[in-house]
């Protein structure tokens, strides 16, 4: 097939960027997305030119890294799917595709279609782990955790900190991620005693990072390519205002 | 050269209790005043700036990625090993090293095997105290599965993503220090070079990928936890910005290289679908569980699946290999499946494929068992292939996967070089020959957690390390050399693009120095790698400058080093006249295809010194005796 590709282009964080237009020719449906600029970024070099960067790593849909808003959807078109995982089965012969970077203030754009998005380690490292030092820990079966308990802890702890929920969120919130971690730990009987405390933390941390706040848009969990359900920010939110409350006497 | 393993006396089962007794400590108070370089944030090196920082001593973690989350370790599917015997089906410590000892085709020390088989059952508890949350059975208690190469249940998992899980538990517990101000973070920085001031090493230099800027950093002690360096094959599961640059720097400073020949070829991957192909993607071992192996018995069968009736099925590995069937080891696995595809029974695209077919496990356990098992990962088969196989059988692959080689060290995890220690897949020490399923990440996470923390307090409780100045000539001289480097590469103005030469590089290890090896074709190898490095360095392309992100002038620089690094693995295969594990030599097999192992020329690690020209590497020997393990051929049938 035969695309027409709009592509940001922008040379540093300070630099002004636009939308170059590039055609692509005899892509195979087979190809992933990723491959698919793989190979004009092969072109372009042939041709001397300096090629489209863009973060990626695992392509396997587990590491995070990657991540395009294209066609204006984060991730783009399928539900549930990584960028890296995305392939050009999904997109015909003649479609226009516009690539752009995430954009939020938090992720400042350092190149093309790579933003910085170590905001969300500071979040992480205010709070969102269990304080146990190496040497602790009693036997791992000592605390047997029911099963649909361990099985829901994993389904927020499945994020990949991709930050596709700040992208598509109008207010570039990072709520769904704060809560994927507060809700992954604070649904295992190990992360009780921090649970308000660290629903605390990391939502301040947030907000000085310059994510915004949460106003019940949901794209975030649409966006997600690992599904992490937005009811887990209903129970940041409930252990939120239960420190909140208690931080007040 | 001094190769000093360093292995403590007494019986195997005390040695390291022995050991930890034995060594120095650091009282409180004095660790402030020591730092450490961390370089690496995958498992091992999560593990051990966490480890090191609880400790009290000054950590500086340094990664390529934007995030240390991101490290390939996230990747790893299936489980980790520990001998917990919770299933109580005869598990042991002794038996997990027993199956490590002879999964590894008795190519690695007796003694790190045991430690590591001990420490085992510690990372489980710590892992779940951090919050991993492993798959559980319905009474609430820690689930298990099998792996290649053992007859017992002993793998932990979190779905198909404990790699992800464990690595996540790992960073969460070093973000908390890097918080409290214990470990500083280095992001997006890339260690270009190994300082080394009087014998000892005490910095890396390093690239912003950024802004381009090259710098330095000094300290007591350097921890190379890097990974390995199977793209050096170009095609992979290792994530694409896996490289060999800091372990191979590395080794121009004077730290020996062991065995960098054993490869493992894992055997079910993805086939190749064609020539953009970027990369393999892995289909997790624990497959092998429920899924049964086979291809047609008549050559070019070009029937579809569901039609070849069972009569016309070769399960091949059930029918070779009878006691472990599909669950025969990652080697063997492999070059059985090499075989039938040799011999022109192979499925799909080019005959190189083998069914993996859950048809019989969706018959006995339900589709909804199945996919609770393996659902993630009948997906991502999907989203890559287009093809359900819950319907139709998988099409699986050989594909590199891991390299057991790796930096030498000691039994405290120290290269020859003091001050340079080795954790995790980049170095060789536990694995021998060939790896088991699961044993990576324990391996990792054993060697940042529980090993590390105790020989690092030992090497510096011993003293002498000096303070050094900022700009001592050793320092400049580092930081010369790498500017040189990034300046040379700029400076070709070439026609081919770092990626052709690496595909090209790919090409030649496979064919030589893959899953089958020979003497002819490891010489031809040893002639086109330098060759081919020859005209990398006459016709790079490279635009763009080195003040500013350039991933092109990233990837330059890391097939540099594979072009190197590639010749001195044809060195070491070429050198080794037997086959072992992963490394099977053609001209070195039993009647019926087997590995042939030498014990009595080749029972050694082979520990490469660098000596300014590849070519003219000196090969070192160390000794490995089995006194707990009887030397035996390895049967799985
Ligand atoms: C697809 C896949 C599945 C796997 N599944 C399993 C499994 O189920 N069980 C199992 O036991 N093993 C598995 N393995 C193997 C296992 O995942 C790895 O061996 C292990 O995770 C390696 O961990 P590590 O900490 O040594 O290195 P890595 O996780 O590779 O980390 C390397 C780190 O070093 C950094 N780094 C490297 N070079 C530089 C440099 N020059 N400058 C700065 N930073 C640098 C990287 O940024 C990264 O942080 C799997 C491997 C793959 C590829
Ligand atoms: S919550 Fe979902 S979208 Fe947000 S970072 Fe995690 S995985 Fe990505
Ligand atoms: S590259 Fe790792 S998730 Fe896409």
């Amino acid at each position: 097939m035969n695309l027409r590709l709009h592509i940001w282009r922008q040379a540093g964080p300070d630099a002004q960027g636009m939308l170059r237009t590039y055609d692509v020719r005899d892509v195979s449906e087979h190809m992933s997305f990723l491959e698919m600029l793989d190979v004009l970024n092969e072109e372009l070099l042939a041709k001397g030119e300096e090629p489209i960067a863009f973060d990626h790593d695992c392509r396997e849909g587990i590491c995070g890294t990657c991540g395009l808003v294209i066609n204006g959807r984060p991730h783009g078109p399928l539900p549930r799917v990584t960028t890296c995982q995305l392939h050009m089965r999904s997109f015909k012969d003649g479609d226009e595709i516009y690539i752009e970077p995430w954009r939020a203030t938090a992720f400042p754009v350092l190149r093309d279609l790579v933003v910085d998005r170590s905001a969300f380690d500071r979040v992480i490292s205010k709070g969102g782990y269990i304080s146990v030092n190496t040497g602790n820990a009693q036997d791992g079966n000592a605390i047997p955790i029911p099963k649909k308990d361990a099985d829901r802890a994993f389904d927020a702890a499945a994020c990949i900190g991709c930050g596709a929920c700040v992208a598509a969120c109008p207010n570039s919130s990072a709520m769904l991620f704060v809560a994927a971690k507060a809700g992954h730990l604070g649904l295992l009987p190990q992360g009780q005693a921090e649970r308000s405390e660290r629903a605390l933390s990391m939502i301040l941390t947030a907000d000085e990072a310059g994510f915004g706040a949460c106003t019940n848009h949901y794209e975030c969990e649409a966006a997600c390519p690992k599904g992490i359900p937005a009811e887990f920010i209903a129970m940041l939110n409930k252990d939120f205002f239960s420190a909140a409350l208690a931080s007040r006497d | 050269m001094d190769l000093r393993s360093n292995i403590p006396g007494g019986p195997i089962d005390q040695k390291w209790e022995n050991h930890k007794a034995d060594l120095k400590l650091v009282n409180p108070a004095n660790k402030r005043k020591f730092s450490v370089i961390v370089v690496g944030t995958g498992l091992a090196g999560a593990s051990a700036a966490a480890t090191l920082a609880e400790l009290g001593y000054n950590v500086h973690a340094v990664t390529y990625h934007d995030s240390p989350r991101r490290a390939h370790s996230i990747a790893a599917q299936g489980g980790i090993n520990a001998a917990k015997n919770y299933q109580n089906d005869g598990d042991s410590v002794w038996r997990l090293f027993y199956d490590t000892v002879k999964g590894g085709d008795f190519r690695a020390r007796e003694a790190n095997v045991h430690r590591l088989a001990e420490v085992s059952v510690n990372i489980i508890d710590q892992c779940v105290a951090q919050g991993v949350p492993f798959a559980r059975e319905y009474g609430g208690y820690l689930a298990n599965r099998s792996f290649g190469g053992a007859q017992v249940s002993r793998t932990f998992y979190a779905r198909g993503q404990t790699g992800q899980q464990l690595l996540i538990g790992a960073y969460q517990a070093m973000m908390r220090q890097v918080g409290l101000g214990k470990v500083k973070l280095h992001h997006k920085k890339e260690m270009m070079d190994l300082i080394v001031v009087n014998g000892r090493a005490r910095g890396v230099v390093m690239r912003d990928l950024v802004d381009g800027k090259i710098s330095h950093m000094t300290a007591d002690a350097v921890l190379l936890c890097t990974g390995g360096y199977g793209n050096v094959f170009y095609l992979s599961t290792n994530a694409m910005n896996c490289n060999v640059t800091a372990a191979f720097r590395a080794w121009k400073r004077g730290a020996a290289f062991g065995n960098p020949c054993y490869t493992q070829i894992h055997p079910t991957c993805i086939p190749v679908s064609g020539d953009y192909q970027s990369k393999l993607t892995l289909m997790s071992e624990s497959l092998r569980n429920d899924g049964r192996i086979w291809v047609p018995k008549k050559q070019g069968d070009t029937r579809s699946p569901e039609q070849i009736p069972e009569d016309d099925r070769d399960y091949y590995l059930e029918r070779k290999y009878p006691s472990f069937g599909n669950l025969s080891p990652r080697d063997i696995a492999s070059r059985a499946a090499k075989e039938v595809c040799d011999e022109g029974r192979g499925v799909g695209p080019g005959g190189l494929g083998v069914y993996l077919d859950f048809a019989e496990a969706i018959g006995r356990l339900g589709e909804k068992t199945v996919s609770d098992r393996y659902g993630n990962l009948f997906d991502m088969y999907q989203q890559i292939t287009g093809e359900n196989p819950y319907k139709t059988p998988m099409r699986i692959y050989p594909a590199v996967h891991y390299t057991m080689g790796g930096l030498w060290v000691d039994y405290n995890l120290m290269s020859n070089v003091p001050g340079l220690f080795v954790l995790g897949e980049a170095n060789f020490s536990d694995h021998g020959a060939n790896r088991l399923g699961a044993s990576a990440l324990m391996q990792g996470l054993a060697d940042g957690y529980f090993v590390i923390p105790y020989t690092l307090g030992g090497y510096f409780g011993q003293g002498g390390i000096e303070r050094i100045s900022d700009d001592a000539p050793e320092v400049r001289q580092a930081v010369e050399a790498t500017k040189e480097k990034v300046n040379r590469l700029l400076s070709i103005n070439g026609k081919r693009t770092p990626t052709s030469f690496h595909r090209e590089l790919g090409k030649i290890m496979w064919d030589y120095c893959g899953m089958a090896r020979n003497e002819k074709g490891l010489r031809t190898a040893l002639e086109r790698i330098p060759a081919l490095r020859e005209e990398f360095w006459q016709n790079l392309t490279v635009p763009g400058t080195g003040e500013q992100l350039n991933q092109t002038l990233e990837l330059a620089s890391r097939v540099a080093d594979f072009l190197e690094f590639g010749e001195l693995m044809c060195l070491d295969a070429l050198h080794r006249n037997e086959s072992a594990g992963g490394h099977f030599r053609t001209e070195y097999q039993t009647e019926d295809g087997e590995a042939q192992r030498n014990d009595d020329d080749y029972c050694y690690v082979g520990a490469w010194e660098y000596t300014g020209e590849i070519a003219k590497s000196a090969l070192h020997k160390e000794p490995l005796t089995f006194e707990n393990v009887k030397l035996a051929t390895r049967s799985y049938k």
